[in-house]
């Protein structure tokens, strides 16, 4: 059962926030996703060892060379603010 | 419509290598047909005019010097809005990055500009390529080009439409659950997607990592073919892709199917398909039987497993990669906001569509504590399942056919109330991303209402020659519809 609460709580983990109509909306939603999730449950894995990568690859490593990076500036374009060196965030320590 | 569009990638470049046409001239007419196509098909986010002519003017002088080493060279095509172009925005058709340039491009826009393609523009899809019609675009609705009151599929809606209205000879889609096979049947292009691994994803915006391939829509099985030789192979800056034998994939599809093992599951096949597509898919069928194909009955019973089990974990990875929207190196950011938390949580909340927070927040919550067992680890343990079953029935066939979706093309707006409806429609393309293998829909026929049908034929791990050269063998001897 997806209560309105535990929308609440899993919006605060996604950084979302909804108000008072979409929240009733996204408990509905999530509610039906869920019960449409749960018929996993018809079937036994037990002992069954979980995939996370469908081709298997394993320690891809690469020489640990110093390559050059992207230009600061070419990087800070795209930044919703910022000054000549660094991105802009609200003051987080007073 | 010029009857140029008609052509397919060989004739194109033949045209362009005898000096018929110009690249130029060829760009100038794509353009044309986008711009008088355009205010109903809805397919392009951007068109980059200028950058086109100038590649195309690129593409004359290699062809003029006779040193062209692709046969794309000089031929205009689109790429989907969430594979990164470098000056050239990118939007993953979402407010959050609306104004998101690239400073780089991605894998496979390196190999196309080596071969001197011409990209005219960047086309539509569902928002972070989540969805089934492409209405969860932040900007536009594409339109099918069979008819313009019912959507393209999606999420690689523009790429789909953007061929089947003839705009470009080919495009460039992303499939992480069947984004570029459901559009493709439902368009009547060819679509395929690789075996996990098989193309670079640097520079392809990530959705959901263990699934995401890109892979090319056409107009038929050859230009797929054409397109993939030149986008595959390993690149050290996606540490999935792997070395695959010699990336050809053009050569020796005129070979036939005598012989060959085809399956035909029987779950693929049930009471939720449509009788008129059940029909047109086991016609071909037999067509390829006539052929010399062996047709095998197999069983795949995971099969409604499959879908939950996609939705908890592409769900999962979206949430995890999704977090670096957070306002502040680049994308939206809110006006407002009174701490950094608020910051990051309102431009999030205004920069996602409601699919997006729907995944994300799925995805937050079978990650959860509490919660990680009974779904996310369930799931992955279901998709050992998926695979081994795969795995056991390609040891007594060499291909598998289905259909590639449940029903025809939907009206626009139909499905939008009831996301799990919607999911629907991706019920038989889901566990070929499970389970990482190369799948392709190719058109086989069209239903009462005059709306392709395609059939679904899936392969084993980087045997994509194989479902290839069916495609290929059917498109010889179906005849028109």
């Amino acid at each position: 059962m997806i209560t309105k609460e535990t929308v609440q709580y899993v919006a605060d983990l996604a950084r979302l926030s909804f108000d008072e109509t979409s929240i009733e909306k996204f408990t509905k939603d999530m509610e039906q996703i869920i019960g449409f999730a749960d018929k996993l449950g018809e079937l036994d894995t037990e002992g069954v060892n979980p995939t996370a990568h469908s081709v298997p690859v394993y320690n891809v490593f690469r020489e640990d060379e110093v390559k050059e990076s992207f230009p600061r500036n070419e990087i800070l374009k795209n930044a919703p603010e910022k000054d000549s060196e660094y991105f802009v965030v609200p003051k987080v320590v007073e | 419509m010029s009857d140029l569009f008609q052509c397919s990638v060989r004739e194109i470049s033949e045209k362009l290598k005898k000096k018929e046409i110009s690249s130029v001239e060829l760009t100038q007419k794509s353009l044309e047909q986008i711009h008088k196509t355009e205010p109903q098909a809805e397919a392009f986010l951007t068109v980059c005019e200028e950058q086109a002519l100038a590649q195309a003017k690129k593409a004359d002088e290699v062809l003029a010097a006779g040193t062209a080493q692709s046969i794309l060279t000089g031929i205009p095509m689109a790429v989907k809005d969430n594979i990164c172009t470098k000056g050239i925005r990118t939007t993953c058709a979402s407010r959050m990055l609306e104004h998101f340039i690239p400073p780089y491009d991605a894998a496979v826009m390196e190999k196309l500009n080596g071969a001197n393609a011409v990209m005219v523009g960047k086309v539509n899809l569902d928002e972070f390529a989540m969805g089934s019609s492409t209405e969860n675009s932040y900007f536009k609705k594409t339109k099918n080009p069979h008819d313009l009151t019912r959507v393209p599929g999606g999420s690689s809606g523009g790429s789909a439409a953007s061929v089947g209205f003839h705009e470009v000879f080919y495009s460039l889609g992303s499939d992480t659950g069947g984004s570029i096979r459901q559009p493709a049947a439902y368009c009547g292009v060819v679509g395929l997607k690789p075996t996990y691994g098989l193309v670079s994803r640097y520079g392809l915006v990530a959705f959901a990592s263990s699934l995401d391939q890109i892979g090319p829509l056409a107009n038929n099985v050859e230009d797929c073919a054409f397109v993939l030789e030149t986008i595959a192979g390993k690149d050290p800056r996606d540490a999935t892709s792997v070395d695959s034998r010699k990336a050809d994939f053009s050569s020796g599809l005129g070979k036939g199917v005598k012989g060959l093992r085809i399956g035909i599951p029987k779950e693929y096949f049930g009471s939720s398909l449509n009788p008129e597509i059940k029909e047109k898919v086991l016609n071909a069928v037999k067509a390829l039987e006539k052929e010399g194909a062996e047709i095998v009955d197999i069983s795949l019973k995971e099969l409604d497993y499959a879908l939950p089990a996609y939705y908890i974990i592409s769900s999962a990875e979206a949430s995890s990669n999704l977090a670096r929207y957070d306002g502040v190196k680049y994308g939206y950011r809110a006006q407002e906001f009174d701490s950094l938390i608020d910051m990051y949580r309102k431009s999030r909340t205004e920069g996602f569509g409601d699919e997006v927070k729907r995944r994300i927040m799925l995805g937050t919550y079978v990650l959860s504590s509490g919660y990680y067992d009974a779904y996310y680890k369930k799931a992955q343990q279901v998709r050992t399942l998926i695979q081994q079953s795969f795995v056991s029935r390609f040891e007594q066939v060499d291909a598998i056919i289905t259909p590639t979706v449940p029903n025809e093309a939907f009206r626009i707006g139909e499905k939008t109330d009831n996301p799990t409806q919607m999911y629907l429609e991706d019920i038989y393309t889901v566990s070929i991303n499970i389970a990482g293998l190369p799948a392709m829909s190719v058109p086989c026929g069209k239903t009462s209402s005059n709306m392709p049908v395609g059939m679904q034929i899936i392969g084993k791990h980087f045997d994509e020659k194989t479902i290839l050269n069916v495609g290929y063998t059917y498109e010889q001897i179906r005849g028109t519809f």
